[in-house]
C-alpha cells in the first residue's frame, strides 16, 4: 500500500508514530487503563492508612463519622451516578454519529452535575465543618466530642475527599476541553477516542466516591446506639 | 531480516541526516518529541544529578577519615548522607537506564518509529527536571537531615530542615517515573513490529517491561506517602505521631511498599543490559531465554511482598517479620537464575574483552556478592546484628554501584556508537573500567567488615579502632571518583573526534544494529518484519560477516 | 492493512441506551439501600453490607459504563492487577499492624512449632 494512500485514509487526530488508527485507539485505551491503575494505588495508599487506623481506633472513627451528614453524602453519590450516565450517553452519541449539539448537551450536563457535587461539598459540608471547628490544622476546636481520635478521622476525611475533589476539578477541566473539541467538529463515529478515554477517567472518579461514601459516612452504622 | 542486512553494506558510514542534526537550535531539543533526543536530555540531566550526589559522597568519605570526623558538625554530616541518598536514589538510579537507554532503545529494538506517547514522553522529562530543581533548591537552602527514608516522627515533628521542599521534589519526579513506565508498557504491548512476538524480544525489553510494572504499581504509593508526610508537617496534624494515636510504622509500611520495589527498578534494567552485553561479547544465544525473561517478571512481582525486611528492628510485629523474612529469601531465586544463565551463556562462548564486556563481567561478580549478602539481611536473627550498620551500606552499594552503575556504564559504552555515530577510544574505556572496579571494591569491601564489627551507619563519628578500614574505604572512593570522570571526558571527546562507527561496529544482533548510526529521526525507513529469534548469533557467522569473530575490535 | 491490523481489529461495541438506564437505576437503588441499611443495627455486618454493595456498584460502573464487559482481556488484567496489588498492600500492612500485641513466639523450636500449630488450628494462642 503506498504511503500516500495510507495517509489520505487517516482521519484527523492520527498520530504518526502509529501504523494504523486501530493501533492508536488501542494504545490510548491501554494507556488510560494503566493510568487508572496508578490512581487505584495512589488513592489506595490512603485507603490502606485509613483501614489500619480504623481497625486500631474504631470508636473514635465512628464518633468522627457521625459528625458527617449522611444526606449530603448520599445526595452527592446520586449526583455523581447521574453524571456517569450523562458521560456514557455523550460518548454513545458520538459513537452513533449523533449531532455535536447533542454531544455537547450531555457533556455540559456532566459538568453541571460535577459542579453541583463540588458545590454541595463546599457549601453544605466543608463550610459547615469550618464553622464548627472540625478541619484539622485549619480550624480545629478541641474538647467535647472533638477528641484526638476524631481529629485523626477528620484528617482522613478531608485528605481523601479533598484529593477526590481535586480529581473532580481536573475532570471538569478535561470536560471543558472536550466541549471545545466537539464544537470544532473534531469527533465522528470513526474518531472519538478522547471522549472515550476521558469517560474512563470520569467513571473512575465516580467509583472512588462510591467507596468513600460508605467508608467515611456509614462506618459502624448510623442506628441508635452505634 | 535479509533486506535489512543488504542495507547495511549499502548505507553510508555516517548518514548525512540523522536525529542529531535533523534540526538545529536549543528549541528543537527542548521541544522535541523524538524519543532519542529525549533520551539524551535525560542523559544530561541525570549526569548532573550524579555529580551532585557524588560530591556529597566525596565529602562524606573525606569527613570519615578521622574517627571524630574531619570536616563537619554532626548535623551537617546528617545532611550530607541524606542528600547523597536522596539525589542518588530518586534522581539518578531510578531514572538512569530506563529514561536514557530505555527511551533511546525501546522503539529501535521492537521496530517502532517512536514510543506510544511522544508528547507525554517530553512532558515526563520536564516533570523530572522540575522535581530535580525543587530538590536541588531544597538541598542548596540547607538540605534535609532525615536520611533518604524520611522516617517520622523526626521528619514530621522535629526536623528543622527543608523536608517539604525536598519531599515535594521527589513527589513531582515520581510522576515522571509513572508516565515513563506507562509509556513503555503501552509501547511494548502495542507497537512491536510484525513478527516481533513476545519471545523474540531482546531481554532488555523484558527487563524494562518488568521495571515499568514496578514504576506503575509502586510509585503512586510513595507519592501519597510523601503527600501525607508533607500535610502532617504543614498542618501539624500528627498522622504518624504516636502521642495522638498515629503510628510511625504505618509511614514505614507505605514508604517501603514503594522503596523496596524501587531497588528492583534500579537493578532490573541493568540486568537487561547485561543480557545484551553477555550475548554480544560471547557471540552466543542467551542460555535459557524464557527463564531469563520470566525471572524479570518474577523479580518485579515478588519485590512487592518483601518490604517488611527493612523494618525487622523498628518495631514490626514478630509475626509479620516471619512472613517477610520467608518471602525475602524467595526473591533471591530469580536473581540467581539470571546469574546462572549468564554464566552458562559465557561457557564455550567466543569471548572478547572490550569495555562493555568488562563492565558486564564486573557486574556478574559484584552483583552476586551484593545479592548473597542480602540473604544475611533477610534472615531475621542475623539482621538484628547487622541492621543499621555498614554491612547494609556495603550490601546495597555492591548492588547499586557494583551492579546498577556498572551495567549503566556498560550499556552507555555498548550503545554509544549507535547514539553518537562515533567510537570512543577502547583502551581508555578499559582502563576506566578497571579503575572503577578496583576503586569500587576498595571503597566498599572494607564496609562489610566495618558493619560486621559493629560500626553504625549514618553516624558522623566512630570508635578509633575502625579508622584503618575507613581510611581504606575513603582511598577507594577517590579512585572510584577518578574512574567516573575519565569516561565523561573521552565520551565527550569521541562525539567530535572519534572514528565513525558505522551501523554495527560490534557485529551484534538486534534491530537497533540494522539501522544507521546515528539513526534517522523516524528510525526505520520501512518497519521491519522480524523472522528470527533474539541473539541468533550462529546465523551471523555463517554467511554475512567473513571477518573472524571474537577478535578484539578497536 | 497489515496482518497486525486485521487480527486485532475490534469494532467498538455500542451499548444500548436501555442498558445504560438500567445500570443507572441499579446504581441509584444500591445507593438508597446502602444508606437505608446503615440505619439498621446489624453489628459487624453493617460494614460487610456497605462494602458488598459498594463493590457491586463498582462492578456495574466498570463493566457497563467503562465498557469492560466488551473489552479485551488485557484491560481486565490491568484492573485485576491493580486491585490485587492494593490488596497486597493492605493485607501485609495489616499483618503487622494488627498482630503487634499478639504474644511473642516462645523460645525453642518445639515450643514454637506448638505455638504456631495452636494459632493455625484454634485461631487463638
Amino acid at each position: 500500500m503506498s504511503e500516500l494512500a495510507v495517509h489520505s485514509a487517516h482521519p484527523p487526530g492520527f498520530a504518526h508514530q502509529f501504523e494504523t488508527v486501530e493501533q492508536q485507539r488501542e494504545a490510548g485505551h491501554l494507556g488510560m487503563w494503566i493510568f487508572l491503575a496508578t490512581e487505584i494505588l495512589f488513592f489506595g495508599g490512603m485507603f490502606t492508612a485509613y483501614v489500619v487506623y480504623r481497625s486500631l481506633h474504631l470508636p473514635s472513627f465512628i464518633l468522627g463519622s457521625h459528625e458527617l451528614l449522611v444526606r449530603f453524602g448520599a445526595t452527592n453519590t446520586a449526583v455523581l451516578i447521574c453524571s456517569s450516565l450523562t458521560m456514557a450517553l455523550a460518548i454513545r452519541t458520538a459513537q452513533t454519529g449523533g449531532s455535536k449539539g447533542t454531544i455537547i448537551f450531555w457533556l455540559l450536563a456532566t459538568m453541571v452535575l460535577g459542579a453541583a457535587f463540588l458545590g454541595i461539598k463546599l457549601r453544605y459540608e466543608w463550610y459547615r465543618d469550618w464553622v464548627e471547628g472540625l478541619i484539622p490544622g485549619v480550624s480545629w476546636l478541641g474538647g467535647g466530642t472533638h477528641t484526638p481520635g476524631v481529629k485523626m478521622f477528620m484528617c482522613f476525611y478531608f485528605f481523601m475527599t479533598g484529593l477526590h475533589a481535586l480529581h473532580m476539578v481536573v475532570g471538569l477541566g478535561i470536560l471543558t476541553v472536550l466541549v471545545i473539541m466537539t464544537a470544532r467538529n473534531r469527533f465522528s463515529p470513526e474518531y472519538y477516542a478522547p471522549l472515550e478515554i476521558s469517560g474512563l477517567y470520569w467513571h473512575f472518579v465516580d467509583i472512588v466516591w462510591i467507596f468513600l461514601f460508605p467508608l467515611l459516612y456509614l462506618i459502624g452504622g448510623r442506628y441508635p446506639g452505634s | 531480516m535479509s533486506t535489512a542486512i543488504a542495507d547495511i553494506h549499502d548505507a553510508p558510514a555516517e548518514p548525512a541526516v540523522n536525529y542529531l542534526n535533523a534540526s538545529y537550535g536549543i528549541r528543537s531539543w527542548l521541544l522535541t518529541f523524538d524519543h532519542k533526543r529525549i533520551g539524551l536530555l535525560y542523559l544530561a540531566s541525570i549526569t548532573v544529578m550524579f555529580v551532585v550526589g557524588g560530591v556529597a559522597a566525596t565529602l562524606m568519605r573525606l569527613h570519615l577519615v578521622e574517627p571524630q570526623g574531619a570536616l563537619f558538625e554532626p548535623e551537617t554530616y546528617n545532611k550530607m548522607f541524606s542528600t547523597h541518598g536522596i539525589i542518588m536514589v530518586f534522581f539518578f538510579l531510578v531514572p538512569s537506564i530506563p529514561a536514557t537507554l530505555g527511551n533511546f532503545l525501546i522503539p529501535l529494538m521492537i521496530g517502532a518509529r517512536d514510543v506510544a506517547f511522544p508528547k507525554l514522553n517530553l512532558m515526563s522529562w520536564y516533570i523530572f527536571i522540575t522535581g530535580a530543581a525543587l530538590a536541588l533548591y531544597g538541598t542548596i537552602s540547607g538540605g534535609v537531615d532525615t536520611g533518604w527514608t524520611f522516617y517520622p516522627p523526626f521528619s514530621s515533628l522535629y526536623s528543622g530542615t527543608h523536608v517539604v521542599a525536598v519531599a515535594l521534589g521527589i513527589f513531582i519526579a515520581g510522576f515522571s517515573s509513572i508516565l515513563t513506565g506507562l509509556n513503555f508498557l503501552v509501547t511494548i504491548h502495542k507497537m512491536r513490529a510484525p513478527g516481533m512476538t513476545w519471545f523474540r524480544l531482546p531481554l532488555f525489553i523484558w527487563a524494562l517491561y518488568a521495571t515499568s510494572l514496578i514504576f506503575v504499581l509502586g510509585t503512586p504509593v510513595i507519592a501519597i506517602t510523601l503527600f501525607l508526610l508533607g500535610l502532617e508537617r504543614l498542618l501539624h496534624v500528627g498522622i504518624f505521631d504516636p502521642a495522638v494515636g498515629g503510628d510511625p510504622l504505618l509511614f514505614q509500611h507505605l514508604f517501603w511498599f514503594y522503596s523496596h520495589p524501587a531497588v528492583y527498578i534500579m537493578i532490573l534494567p541493568g540486568m537487561g543490559v547485561i543480557s545484551e552485553l553477555v550475548t554480544a561479547f560471547s557471540r552466543k544465544k542467551i542460555f535459557g531465554y524464557s527463564f531469563v525473561a520470566f525471572s524479570s517478571l518474577s523479580i518485579a512481582v515478588i519485590s512487592f511482598i518483601v518490604w517488611g525486611h527493612h523494618m525487622f528492628v523498628t518495631g514490626q510485629s514478630v509475626y509479620a517479620g516471619l512472613v517477610f523474612s520467608v518471602l525475602s529469601f524467595l526473591v533471591a531465586i530469580p536473581s540467581a537464575v539470571k546469574v546462572f544463565n549468564w554464566t552458562a551463556t559465557l561457557y564455550r562462548g567466543s569471548i572478547s574483552y572490550e569495555a562493555p564486556m568488562l563492565y558486564a563481567l564486573g557486574f556478574i561478580g559484584l552483583f552476586t556478592i551484593g545479592g548473597l549478602t542480602g540473604l544475611f539481611l533477610a534472615s531475621l536473627a542475623t539482621d538484628v546484628h547487622l541492621n543499621g550498620t555498614y554491612f547494609i551500606v556495603a550490601h546495597f552499594h555492591y548492588i547499586m554501584v557494583g551492579g546498577a552503575v556498572m551495567a549503566y556504564l556498560g550499556g552507555i559504552h555498548f550503545w554509544w556508537p549507535k547514539i553518537s555515530g562515533r567510537m570512543y577510544p577502547d583502551m581508555w574505556a578499559r582502563i576506566s573500567a578497571a579503575i572503577i572496579f578496583l576503586g569500587f571494591n576498595l571503597t566498599f569491601f572494607p564496609q562489610f567488615m566495618l558493619g560486621y564489627l559493629g560500626m553504625p551507619r549514618r553516624y558522623a563519628v566512630y570508635p578509633a579502632e575502625f579508622q584503618v578500614l575507613n581510611v581504606l574505604s575513603s582511598a577507594g572512593a577517590s579512585i572510584l571518583g577518578i574512574g567516573y570522570v575519565i569516561p565523561i571526558i573521552y565520551l565527550a571527546w569521541s562525539m567530535r573526534y572519534g572514528p565513525v562507527a558505522g551501523p554495527n561496529p560490534w557485529k551484534a544482533k538486534g534491530l537497533e544494529w540494522t539501522i544507521p548510526s546515528p539513526p534517522p529521526t523516524e528510525n526505520f525507513e520501512e518497519i521491519p518484519i522480524v523472522t528470527e529469534e533474539a541473539y541468533n548469533y550462529p546465523a551471523i557467522e555463517a554467511h554475512d560477516y567473513p571477518d573472524a569473530p571474537g577478535v578484539a575490535r578497536v | 492493512m497489515t496482518e497486525h491490523q486485521a487480527r486485532d481489529y475490534h469494532p467498538p461495541h455500542i451499548v444500548p441506551v436501555g442498558t445504560y438506564v438500567l445500570v443507572f437505576l441499579a446504581l441509584m437503588v444500591g445507593t438508597a439501600v446502602t444508606t437505608w441499611v446503615a440505619y439498621i443495627d446489624l453489628g459487624a455486618w453493617n460494614t460487610v453490607a456497605a462494602l458488598t454493595i459498594a463493590v457491586c456498584k463498582m462492578f456495574l460502573v466498570v463493566l457497563f459504563f467503562m465498557h469492560v464487559k466488551y473489552s479485551k482481556g488485557l484491560t481486565r488484567i490491568v484492573i485485576i492487577g491493580a486491585f490485587f496489588w492494593l490488596a497486597i498492600m493492605i493485607t501485609l500492612t495489616c499483618s503487622d499492624e494488627l498482630t503487634r500485641h499478639w504474644e511473642i513466639v516462645p523460645q525453642g523450636w518445639s515450643a514454637g512449632a506448638l505455638h504456631i500449630a495452636r494459632l493455625l488450628f484454634k485461631g487463638t494462642v
